[in-house]
């Protein structure tokens, strides 16, 4: 490949990213300016494949709400919602899409629309509670998926087990009620056909992030999985199921194959390869990532690029030929790894240490959310007891700023490398 | 002769140690670091080149530590004040295996190797519950200066349970208490109690390993060593140093430093470059 090629392909999936993003919430806009109908989702288990065959854009107000923290305004939204009641202790992405949705949907990036049905699975116990805010804000019906999920660390059912079979039954059916819901909320009949075209861009999405995420075993690392990764995340969730989706990840893995074969690195002078567990530091997201590249740290992986992609790190794909058991399989299986990888993620990771040549884990548990945060600390015992390796556990927020101290953070994180900096002589 | 030196500029007060080749202390200064952090820094070093009769030239290489290790200007590096205490703590107590650092908004709890590497780490977190600000508000709501109010809680015979952990509610608390008649010693030891039991906490999260070395400013304080020997049921390791144990373990790493100048197969001095 030419230099002129190298310069095209390398980086791509973080221009690509981006571009894609905006003509996303671009599209948003025009739907609210039109006042169209809109599905709101949640990233564990959005069912894009349903809502899509019914044309319904999708609206991610946990994308919406993070968006805030990044372009720093997440405390105007959060006061906001707090004085119109809402307590300092609860979900900073809730409060941040409630002064959203009181502010007649204005958004940094535009105008978001407002709901005609909100969908959600149980992968999140604050999804329950949050739908019903809009179900009583906008009077709009909300889907509740009930998906069941790993009753204790390593013991998942697969299919032909006989509870496996039942679980997919189960989903079968509210898949089936949820196209029920589709056809009342839109007026159109559901399109057999369409299911299958966008279960085939699913399957490229699935089948191209999994291998992105392997590729990264390469040392150098090819991207950083907080910082480049968070871009590819956001493809995943907001572009599941189209052809613009299934185009971007069959070329992010063009790009990491070339990188890979070429020795290009994210970092200069990598030192210590690390992973990420938790849900990022959204406020300072940048120069969180620095504490740790600053000392030649890079994330090779992260729990967060598992679970906030509902799972679809698993590569699953679908059976075209049967497509609505073949999508309850899949969701069964995907929604609850995405729940798998916040509650049980130690065995994860403990077999990813020597593929992968990680050095230390990090742990990032966050005040506004019990529901990723609570475990970790066991978690992380139990992946010390299994494994010799170094970790980190360190606190902020996603979203509240006021929690966020970034000299305690950089305290804990510098002594963190003195100490791999220790073990290396060892 | 050549000598090494380290700076612990801490949110209350800034240590500062000049230790020579054969690893002995020199020199030594304590300040309150105030407002002007890098002249704390800069007074604190002088006076422990003073108390050593030392001249700066002399000293080869400084490291700075603290919250404030990259205010230390004039230092060559900076360690952070969790691997400084753990170096710090094996150095003066061989067999040191957890260290519990009190400080002024800090309370540290470390897990280290005979060669005093750190293994694991936890802090109090975005709040100085269990740490020595709790007793600055406790000395303030009872009129009693921070120096005496070990010996006054050694006095109780029956303490309060002090029920906040925290340090803006714990005068209140104090207050309340002296309102229901308690006594003095009985309300102060109740808030030595709760500040171990904190710690204690922290110590528990990454493994509690005999030996305990207990560091920092708080460790002067004779009711909190005998809180934490109560708590723990062992004897926690308390040295005149504890005070310096940050500073100490910076100079160790700034000697060390030194030595890989001079040699570079020396693995412990291999260790500290890894480090710094």
């Amino acid at each position: 490949m030419t230099s002129s090629a190298a310069q095209e392909i390398v980086g791509r999936g973080n221009n690509d990213g981006a571009t894609l993003f905006r003509q996303w919430f671009e599209a948003l806009n025009e739907t609210a300016a039109t006042d169209g109908q809109a599905a709101y989702v949640f990233v564990m288990g959005s069912m894009a494949e349903i809502l899509r065959v019914f044309d319904l854009p999708m609206v991610f107000p946990e994308i919406n709400s993070l968006q805030t923290a990044v372009r720093r305004v997440a405390h105007e939204y959060l006061n906001q919602a707090e004085d119109y009641g809402y307590s300092p202790d609860i979900c900073g992405y809730v409060k941040a899409d409630v002064a959203v949705q009181l502010s007649g949907g204005k958004h940094p990036m535009g105008q978001i629309p407002k709901p005609a049905i909100a969908v959600l699975t149980n992968a999140c116990n604050t999804y329950i509670k949050w739908a019903e805010i809009w179900e009583r804000m906008y009077h709009v019906p909300i889907f509740t998926l009930d998906v069941p999920g790993t009753r204790a660390a390593g013991t998942q059912t697969w299919p032909g087990d006989r509870d496996f079979e039942n679980d997919r039954a189960y989903v079968a059916a509210q898949i089936k009620e949820l196209i029920s819901a589709c056809e009342r909320v839109t007026g159109k009949k559901f399109d057999i056909d369409r299911l299958r075209e966008v279960m085939r861009h699913a399957n490229t999405m699935n089948r191209g992030w999994k291998r992105v995420l392997e590729l990264n075993r390469t040392r150098p690392s090819l991207f950083n999985a907080v910082t480049d990764g968070t871009i590819y995340l956001g493809v995943v969730n907001a572009f599941r199921g189209t052809p613009e989706g299934a185009k971007y990840f069959d070329e992010l893995v063009e790009e990491m194959e070339y990188k890979a074969a070429h020795g290009i690195g994210t970092l200069t002078d990598e030192k210590y390869r690390l992973i990420f567990v938790g849900v990022p530091c959204y406020p300072i997201f940048r120069r969180f990532n620095e504490l740790f590249t600053e000392w030649g740290g890079t994330f090779v992986n992260s729990t967060y690029l598992w679970f906030a992609a509902g799972g679809s790190n698993q590569g699953f794909q679908y059976d075209l030929a049967r497509p609505l058991e073949s999508l309850a399989e899949g969701v069964l299986i995907s929604v609850r790894d995405a729940m798998d990888s916040m509650f049980y993620q130690d065995q994860a990771l403990a077999a990813m240490i020597d593929p992968f040549s990680v050095d230390g884990v990090v742990y990032h548990p966050i005040k506004s959310c019990r529901t990723v945060s609570t475990g970790l600390a066991d978690n992380r015992r139990a992946l010390m007891a299994s494994r010799d390796i170094a970790s980190l556990f360190i606190e902020s927020d996603m979203m509240d700023r006021r929690v966020v101290s970034e000299a305690q953070l950089k305290n804990r994180t510098d002594a963190f490398f003195e100490g791999l900096a220790s073990r290396r002589m060892r | 002769m050549s000598y090494a030196a380290g700076v612990d500029v801490g949110s209350t007060q800034t240590k500062a140690v000049i230790i020579d080749e054969d690893r002995r202390i020199v020199g030594r200064a304590l300040i309150d670091t105030g407002a002007h952090v890098v002249t704390a820094a800069e007074k604190a070093f002088a006076e422990a080149l003073q108390h050593g009769g030392l001249q700066e030239p002399e000293v080869e290489y400084v490291i700075g530590t603290g919250y404030g290790r990259y205010r230390v200007t004039f230092g060559n590096t900076q360690v952070t004040e969790i691997s400084c205490h753990g170096r710090g703590a094996v150095h003066m107590f061989p067999g040191t295996r957890t260290v519990v650092d009190m400080g002024g908004q800090d309370t540290k709890a470390i897990r280290v190797s005979p060669t005093g590497e750190i293994l694991d780490f936890c802090m109090n977190d975005k709040c100085a519950a269990g740490t020595g600000r709790f007793l600055g508000a406790a000395s303030a709501a009872l009129d009693i200066p921070l120096g005496e109010l070990g010996e006054v809680a050694l006095r109780s015979e029956r303490p309060v349970r002090i029920s906040t952990t925290c340090t803006v509610f714990a005068e209140s608390e104090v207050l309340s208490w002296l309102g229901k008649g308690k006594k003095i010693e009985d309300i102060l030891l109740g808030v030595h109690q709760s500040i171990a039991a904190r710690s204690i906490g922290l110590l528990r999260r990454v493994g509690i390993e005999e030996e305990v070395t207990f560091t920092g400013g708080v460790a002067r304080n004779v009711g909190m060593i005998e809180a934490l020997n109560r708590g723990l049921g062992l004897k926690v390791n308390v040295s005149e140093e504890s005070h310096y144990m940050g500073a100490v373990g910076a100079a160790l790493f700034a000697l060390d430093h030194i030595r890989a100048s001079r040699a570079p197969v020396d693995g412990g001095a291999a260790a500290a470059e890894a480090i710094v």
